[in-house]
């Protein structure tokens, strides 16, 4: 027998289950007990950048909504920088910005939204640049492991284009699914993120 | 604090996969394509950062944070352990967060309509945040198991939900801790989503009676393990060593 590594395994994933709410989100489960919920302000009061909506919904293998998913959102500010030690220029972020959110869908729709500001570009391992983009994070009753994926911007079509994550999509057409369309509501810019589980256009999910 | 390291690769084998039919609702909820495997960047490497400004003290104890008239019905317990890497190494001041339905099985959230009463004392989820060496520690009634739909007499197995974030995003993991000695535990088709029967023995917490408190309450020990840090050996810096 070689040495042993003595290395631990990671726990394994369980559901999260159609009362996640209780634990993360306790007010849309029906009840009022921690003085501050977290992850309802993404962005704060003082982040510069270009205020935005996004809204999706999220479709399970037969088209229908799911209604009891929640979604986590992480991302850098509007100058590329995450608010965490790990990023050299951390102490730059405007005070209030956390980069991170956590929402969940209208219990009788299924739609979900959030503001927050348009990351900007976020170098890469090898230095080249990703495109503008947010880091989401998918729980649910019948999921057993979280589904990652990230939401890039319509109007970002040449940074997209040189995107290294999503240039590894083989098949090309499928990079259409990690891209957000645009429109506009009074004023302000409305990015449109449908997540499809599974079946004709399921979305590109990932290995992080 | 230093660039991070990337992390250990995730061990798909171990966690459970997305398509697990005996769990019906994985069916048309599991993605059919492959990941895309992606290295870790710095939106991987990095997540959000808690503190004790965001928390209160009291928020850890299920038995008064949503106490009324009295304390809750039920068997008391302390859930105590700690958060640590694949190497070992305590993850501290990160949040860790619980929920669970109270003694009688029963949740409370709007969705939940089974028979089982609420309890008008009981909440069901709390938080707390790592200290120095990865610990942490909840107190808490017992949950008790319940009915669910999936086939026509299934029953979860007493347990507490518990999502840990650690130092980046891709460390996120939500999970399930299981009691010591519980029937239904082998029996759960959302347990056995987990293919690997070591992977289940670790979700399953051990009566600890060197932490329980005499006359008060009994206790139970839970270790989490996030992904660990990879070594940097002969790139261009020492990390994780």
């Amino acid at each position: 027998m070689p040495q042993a590594l003595h290395e631990l395994k990671e726990t394994a994933s369980q559901t999260a289950g159609p009362y996640v709410h209780i634990g993360l989100a306790p007010g849309a489960a029906g009840f009022d007990i921690y003085r501050n919920e977290l992850g309802h302000d993404i962005a704060g009061p003082h982040a510069v950048g270009e205020r935005i909506r996004i809204e999706g919904v999220v479709l399970d293998g037969t088209g229908a909504p799911v209604k009891d998913v929640l979604i986590e959102i992480w991302q850098a500010d509007a100058n590329g920088i995450h608010a965490h030690p790990g990023d050299p220029r951390s102490g730059e972020v405007a005070p209030g910005f956390r980069g991170w959110g956590r929402v969940i869908t209208d219990f009788d729709t299924g739609l979900w939204g959030f503001d927050t500001v348009k990351p900007g570009p976020v170098a890469g391992r090898d230095g080249r640049l990703m495109a503008p983009h947010i880091s989401l994070w998918i729980v649910a009753r019948g999921i057993n492991i979280g589904l990652s994926t990230r939401l890039y911007f319509f109007d970002e079509a040449a940074a997209n284009a040189a995107d290294p994550v999503l240039g590894l999509i083989e098949q090309v057409h499928r990079r259409q699914t990690l891209i957000a369309s645009l429109s506009l509501r009074d004023g302000k810019p409305l990015y449109r993120f449908d997540i499809r589980l599974q079946g004709d256009g399921e979305t590109v999910f990932l290995d992080i | 604090m230093t660039k991070p390291a990337a992390f250990f690769q995730r061990d798909r084998t171990w966690h459970p996969p997305a398509l697990t039919p005996d769990y019906k609702t994985s069916v048309a909820r599991s993605p059919r394509l492959a990941l895309l495997s992606i290295e870790n960047s710095a939106s991987e490497l990095t997540g959000p950062v808690f503190g004790h400004g965001d928390i209160d003290p009291g928020d850890a104890d299920l038995i008064r944070n949503y106490a009324h008239t009295g304390d809750p019905v039920g068997e008391r317990i302390i859930v105590h352990g700690r958060v640590l890497d694949e190497s070992g190494r305590p993850v501290p001041g990160t949040l860790v967060e619980i929920w669970q339905a109270n003694a009688g099985g029963r949740y409370r959230h709007r969705k939940d309509a089974y028979l089982a009463p609420i309890d008008p004392n009981f909440g069901g989820c709390g938080r707390t945040l790592t200290d120095a060496a990865g610990g942490y520690a909840f107190r808490t009634i017992k949950p008790g198991a319940y009915p669910w739909r999936n086939w026509v007499n299934n029953w979860r197995p007493a347990h507490i939900h518990i999502s840990v974030f650690g130092s980046g995003f891709a460390q996120r993991l939500i999970t399930q801790m299981y009691f010591e000695g519980d029937p239904l535990i082998q029996r759960c088709p959302i347990v056995r989503s987990i293919p690997d029967p070591r992977a289940i023995e670790q979700l399953i917490a051990p009566l600890d009676m060197n932490a329980a408190v005499p006359f008060d309450c009994l206790a139970y020990k839970f270790d989490i393990i996030l992904r660990g840090t990879r070594s940097t050996l002969f790139e261009n810096r020492l990390e994780g060593n």
